[in-house]
């Protein structure tokens, strides 16, 4: 791949990561435990739904700058493929609403199912810590759009992980029940969260370009965050070491289809279609 | 007190300062189980539309009010009393913001 399908492969997985993430939270909305975290869940899906255009937007820029035959090369879905064929150029709606499953490249932890509050809390804990550390490196990003995403997003992340964290302790060192299930959320999403370090050829490149972070450096300070927080929250780090992989090469678990089938159903059905 | 209300988290009032130099005002109250949940249920719930820059809870139950029964007393002697009001004194013109 060349430099530009590169950092488009790299936007859009941060684009992808944002949506999924947002829509998953999304979906308490209305049924959160309590008026008040309903609000804030809800809150923080928008954020992370305004962070997936900005990328998306710029990802299709980026996108409608490349020549003809490298269009056709990228995206396989029908509907995109079609656009293509036609000389008709994308925007953000285009890139969420029209891309298959295997175009996306989220990560696998983003897609895993609420199930419960604690389950949700673990996801968004994971995840915050990541991020925080992640648009802290990628404010220095020399791509003016990343770093100014990278600028604007780590205001909100930082609430996110204040947020996510003290939910973390409040479940970890409550009640009986509370801590036995955010242990038991903790050990069964684990093994996803290795996949949000590992360097595939597009990291590589990007990082050499000034362009991505550091993901071995960032596994470092999440490693350590995450060591705290469950101190505090006397939780145990499961000790397994093999980790799921795939979602940034757009391998996914069966739960993205159902993601998809939900979110883009509308544009599917009505192609066009506003409101 | 009733099972319900053992397991509900115990109420807040929230008081939200719109801008730097202006009071704090009472916007309304929530749940919450500590006073830091209050405070982000507060940011949550009173500040998404740029409302405020700062924020202060205190349970409800710390609250004193006066009683409604007591109104008569406490209030209607003010009536009759407009010397209170300070519209008697002609201001001098140097005296801008009054």
């Amino acid at each position: 791949m060349n430099n530009q399908k590169l950092l488009l492969d790299y936007t859009l997985r941060l684009a992808d990561d944002a949506l999924i993430i947002g829509h998953r939270i999304s979906e308490w909305c209305g049924h959160g435990p309590i008026l008040e975290q309903d609000i804030a869940l809800t809150n923080t899906a928008l954020d992370h739904l305004g962070r997936a255009r900005s990328l998306y937007q710029y990802a299709a820029e980026q996108f409608n700058q490349l020549p003809v035959e490298e269009k056709k090369s990228i995206f396989t879905s029908v509907a995109i493929q079609n656009m293509v064929q036609a000389g008709a150029s994308l925007d953000e709606d285009d890139l969420a609403y029209l891309r298959d499953g295997w175009d996306f490249k989220n990560l696998l932890l983003l897609e895993q199912p609420n199930i419960d509050w604690a389950f949700t809390i673990a996801r968004s804990f994971f995840y915050d810590v990541f991020n925080y550390f992640f648009f802290d490196q990628l404010k220095a990003s020399n791509d003016a759009s990343l770093s100014a995403v990278a600028e604007k997003s780590l205001k909100e992340v930082t609430y996110h992980l204040r947020w996510s964290s003290e939910w973390v302790v409040r479940l970890g060192d409550g009640t009986d029940e509370s801590h036995k299930r955010m242990q038991h959320a903790v050990n069964e999403l684990w093994s996803y969260t290795g996949e949000m370090f590992t360097i595939n050829g597009t990291d590589k490149a990007m990082q050499q370009e000034g362009v991505g972070v550091n993901l071995e450096g960032i596994k470092q300070m999440w490693t350590e965050h995450i060591k705290v927080v469950f101190e505090d929250a006397t939780i145990t780090i499961p000790a397994g070491t093999w980790m799921q992989q795939g979602g940034k090469e757009g391998r996914h678990s069966e739960n993205l289809g159902y993601i998809l089938a939900e979110l883009q159903f509308m544009q599917r059905a009505y192609p066009g279609m506003e409101w | 007190m009733n099972n319900t209300n053992k397991n509900e988290w115990p109420l807040w009032e929230v008081f939200i300062r719109s801008k730097a130099g202006l009071d704090h005002k009472h916007a309304g109250s929530l749940h919450a189980a500590d006073a830091q949940m209050a405070i982000e249920n507060a940011r949550d719930v009173y500040t998404r539309r740029m409302e405020g820059v700062s924020i202060w809870v205190v349970e409800s139950k710390n609250i004193h009010a006066s009683d409604p029964g007591e109104s008569e007393s406490l209030y209607d002697p003010a009536n009759d009393k407009i010397y209170r009001h300070p519209t008697f004194y002609n201001l001098p013109d140097e005296v801008k913001y009054m």
